[in-house]
């Protein structure tokens, strides 16, 4: 049975799977729910500064996007940080880390941007015995108004100079959550790391307009007819949010800086992808919401399956393991040739495959053979664009077969090499043709 | 003395009303807007969809399913009403087990067709009930054409004729237009009178007369409308109805069976259609299952359908075989009828041959379901002979006749399936050829 026990910097939890700071975790009574599921962790929803608790809206503060059958794709929210007061929240934090002292507790907070803010919280938080605390730099609706959230995430020196003070004045691990609201994620996290922050964690929400209701125009969600940009996730953020890891992971920068992957995270399958990208746990908000916290019982259990098929005795030996693979363009294989393969008893005759090919990319599949409906593949036309496979509603039924070195490629002419040969080297490549001169 | 249901010989209001609404209700419930769009969901969108060249009239299915995921339910009926002007009768009748979710590509992938029949009348009913209408008379051409016959054939011929901007007169032998469709068709495939309701929104292009009561022989002869008219369609379907043969008998309770389902169309209250506590169908095609299933409805205690061949030949689809069985009807193979049994001059009971036996059954009503005959419409003094063929009227690939002048459709012609959808392709496609002819 795989050990899939987590220690991210320091702090242990039994699975690596955390909720993250959100709407679920908001409140003890949630909380103690989750962990009674059987979540490994929770970021307990951002706290601010003593004072006046913030308000919220009292319409709706949700939007969605969804896939066939209304499954839920993606999730925007314009909930802002906890709109209890500090008191009461760092009140059940104390007493539900007493309770469930093998969960992580981590804190997540977001006060104005001076040391003194910081000074006069941390301490608190700290008095709760919460495992860390999680800076959230990266909620992109309303409090950024303020100056607050991604408004410090999108400079990486306010990232720097706040991962410092928070260093300097807790004894507490400090994990600093990234927006990806900005063009290069690789700086925002250099700077964590520059301040001394312990880890990244991210990515938070996307700035995001779900819809516009067409019967009166206001943005979708509509509070009296108007509507403001909400953080987007779930499950159509995770491309995004599996790239920004890998960014991390793999700038020279910051390689070896732990991550705590975000971005809908659904399945077990999700998060050893995070993690196999270099995220050494994974925080999960939208598909709990979606479907209630029992989710994380198939998770926990999914993981370790997949684990114990695959000989991965505990998650050390998964994370980061994908991260190597990443590359840039330039150094993709060149000399690497595949073809896509129909396979007629899988073959139900949608012909997707074959009006994609025609309308769309490089007219290689065919729609009848010898006046039979009938899609195969025309290796002397199909460059292997991977199209077909995308749109195949009948999962392994087309297949992209790498050509063995040595046959033919017929499209080009050419006998495939078993050398590696990239762009960097290509004959096309000005750039290459300098170097060689 | 049995009462109520189980009375013996031929009765009426063997169930009570509430009993009669509910057998006689929809077969398939319309699906609601959610149930339409989860079932659009599981369309692939095919490319030269098998479905779409399943269908005898080409309807675009995975065009206007789209069009349902898209929640665009008009442009959908418009696009099933541009190929299919019967699109909502279609959707209730079509066999679609045995077209467009038949060839399904996900019947192949899983057994499990996308629901198109249900998908057709979810679109063509929100358009109906919204009194959208998605076609207009071309300016008029000041052409004439008479159309022989109110049913599916004529009348999706007499629309796309007058699309085209033609006059068509439409000469209907019965009091009411629709022809099977209101007098042939189970009453539980086309509830609420919509047979009429779609004859309306069909003939609310204008441009289109009905004639009714007038019948060919009687009112006027194919000659007297070549004459008169600029083109003629004849689209009168199958007016006889094949005997028994030597077996057959006048005996009180021997009914057609296409009569029958007629007369409970037109019934205001079906419990005053009479029906036997015992059936017998005899025949092995929709109108014997029709028949049988809503002999059941009325209460008959044992339906038999006795078919002379074996189960593979069967034209009623093995789908509509499950349908009939589910409500309790009795289906036999390869009964060969003998004759009518009977006793003081009521049907007693109905002898077979099966495999050199003799099989009798004892019934109080026999229904004959062997099929219809074209009775052979009255020339008058028309030079052109009409050819037929099997019983039927020989056309061409563009549904001419030939007679000069005279286009045929339908149940009535050597082409095609005996089906509503069949008929309609060939109104239709008969109308371009007349309007082609018409242009020249």
């Amino acid at each position: 049975m795989a050990d899939i026990r987590n220690d991210f910097v320091g702090i242990k939890s039994p699975n690596p799977f955390w909720l993250a700071s959100a709407p679920p975790t908001d409140k003890a009574y949630n909380v103690v729910r989750a962990f009674k599921a059987g979540w490994g962790g929770v970021v307990w929803k951002t706290l601010g500064e003593e004072g006046p608790p913030v308000v919220n809206v009292n319409g709706p503060r949700y939007g969605a996007i969804w896939g066939a059958d209304r499954r839920l794709l993606g999730l925007n929210n314009i909930e802002l940080i906890t709109d209890r007061e500090l008191q009461t929240n760092l009140r059940e934090i104390k007493q539900v880390k007493a309770d469930w002292p093998d969960r992580a507790m981590v804190v997540s907070i977001m006060v104005p941007c001076e040391e003194q803010a910081w000074k006069a919280i941390l301490p608190v938080v700290e008095e709760t015995g919460c495992d860390g605390i999680e800076l959230n730099f990266g909620c992109p609706h309303g409090m950024s108004e303020r100056g607050m959230g991604s408004a410090v995430g999108q400079v990486p020196e306010y990232i720097e100079m706040v991962a410092r003070w928070c260093k300097a004045n807790t004894r507490m691990p400090v994990i600093v959550k990234l927006t990806p609201n900005i063009t290069d994620i690789r700086y925002p996290a250099r700077a964590a790391l520059t301040g001394g922050a312990d880890a990244v964690s991210l990515i938070n929400t996307v700035s995001s307009i779900t819809g516009v209701n067409l019967d009166n125009f206001s943005p979708e969600p509509s509070i009296d007819g108007k509507g403001s940009h909400g953080g987007y996730c779930g499950p159509a953020v995770k491309p995004i949010a599996l790239n920004m890891v890998a960014e991390i992971a793999r700038d020279p920068q910051t390689r070896g800086m732990p991550i705590s992957g975000i971005g809908g995270v659904t399945t077990w399958r999700d998060a050893a992808e995070f993690m196999a990208l270099g995220a050494g746990n994974v925080q999960v908000c939208t598909a709990a919401m979606t479907y209630g916290f029992r989710i994380v019982e198939d998770m926990i259990e999914g993981l370790s399956n997949w684990m114990d098929a695959k000989g991965h005795a505990s998650l050390s030996d998964i994370i980061g393991r994908a991260t190597p693979n990443v590359t840039d363009w330039q150094y993709l294989n060149l000399n690497y040739v595949a073809k896509a393969r129909i396979d007629q008893d899988k073959c139900i005759s949608c012909g997707r495959c074959h009006i994609a090919c025609e309308d769309t990319s490089h007219q290689a599949i065919t729609q009848t053979v010898n006046g039979k409906r009938m899609f195969e593949v025309m290796e002397d036309e199909c460059v292997g664009c991977n199209l077909c496979v995308n749109v195949c509603p009948v999962e392994g039924c087309i297949e992209m077969v790498p050509l063995a070195p040595g046959t033919l490629d017929q499209r080009t002419g050419k006998t495939v090499s078993d050398s590696y040969a990239n762009w960097t080297q290509h004959p096309n490549n000005p750039m290459a043709k300098a170097a060689a001169e | 003395m049995s009462e109520g249901r189980y009375r013996e010989g031929i009765a009426t209001h063997r169930l009570d009303a509430a009993e009669y609404a509910e057998n006689l209700n929809d077969l398939h419930p319309p699906f609601d807007r959610h149930e339409a769009q989860v079932e659009a969901d599981r369309c692939y969108f095919c490319y030269d969809a098998p479905c779409m060249n399943a269908c005898p009239t080409q309807i675009d299915i995975p065009m206007f399913i789209r069009q349902i995921s898209t929640d665009n339910p008009l442009g959908s009926a418009k696009t099933i009403f541009e190929q299919n002007i019967f699109g909502g009768m279609c959707a209730r009748v079509c066999p679609t087990e045995t077209l467009c979710e038949q060839v399904c590509v996900r019947e192949v992938a899983e057994g499990k067709p996308v629901r198109i029949g249900l998908l057709q009348r979810y679109a063509t009913d929100t358009a109906m009930k919204a009194g959208a209408q998605f076609f207009e008379r071309a300016p008029s051409t000041g052409r004439k054409v008479a159309v022989v016959g109110a049913g599916p054939a004529g009348l999706a011929c007499a629309h796309r004729l007058a699309m085209h901007g033609h006059e068509v007169v439409v000469f209907e032998a019965r009091p009411k237009p629709g022809g099977l469709n209101e007098y042939g068709i189970a009453a539980y495939k086309s509830v609420d009178n919509f047979a009429q309701a779609e004859v309306d929104y069909i003939t609310a292009i204008g441009g289109i007369e009905i004639r009714y009561e007038q019948e060919i022989g009687h009112h006027f002869t194919i000659g007297a409308l070549v004459l008169k008219y600029d083109a003629v369609f004849l689209g009168m379907g199958l007016g006889g109805v094949n005997a028994l043969g030597g077996a057959d008998a006048q005996a009180s309770g021997s009914v057609d069976a296409i009569e029958w389902i007629g007369e409970l169309r037109q019934a205001a209250d079906p419990g005053a259609v009479p029906v036997g506590r015992r059936v017998v169908v005899v025949g092995g095609g929709m109108t014997a299952i029709d028949a049988a299933v809503q002999a059941r409805a009325l209460g008959a205690d044992e339906v038999t359908i006795c078919y002379r061949g074996p189960r593979e030949r069967m034209k009623a689809s093995v789908y509509e075989q499950e349908v009939a069985r589910s409500r309790g009807v009795v289906i036999r193979f390869e009964m060969q009828p003998s004759r009518i049994l009977t006793e003081g001059g009521s049907v007693s009971g109905m002898e077979f041959t099966r495999h050199g036996e003799t099989v009798t059954i004892a019934c109080d009503q026999v229904m004959k379901a062997i099929g219809q005959t074209l009775v052979a419409p009255d020339l008058g003094t028309a030079a052109d002979k009409l050819v037929l063929e099997g019983g039927r009227i020989v056309i061409d690939a563009e549904g001419r006749t030939s007679m000069a002048k005279v286009w045929a459709g339908g149940d009535c012609v050597n082409a095609g399936e005996d089906l509503t959808v069949a008929a309609v392709a060939q109104g239709r496609d008969a109308a371009e050829s007349i309007s082609r002819a018409l242009a020249q």
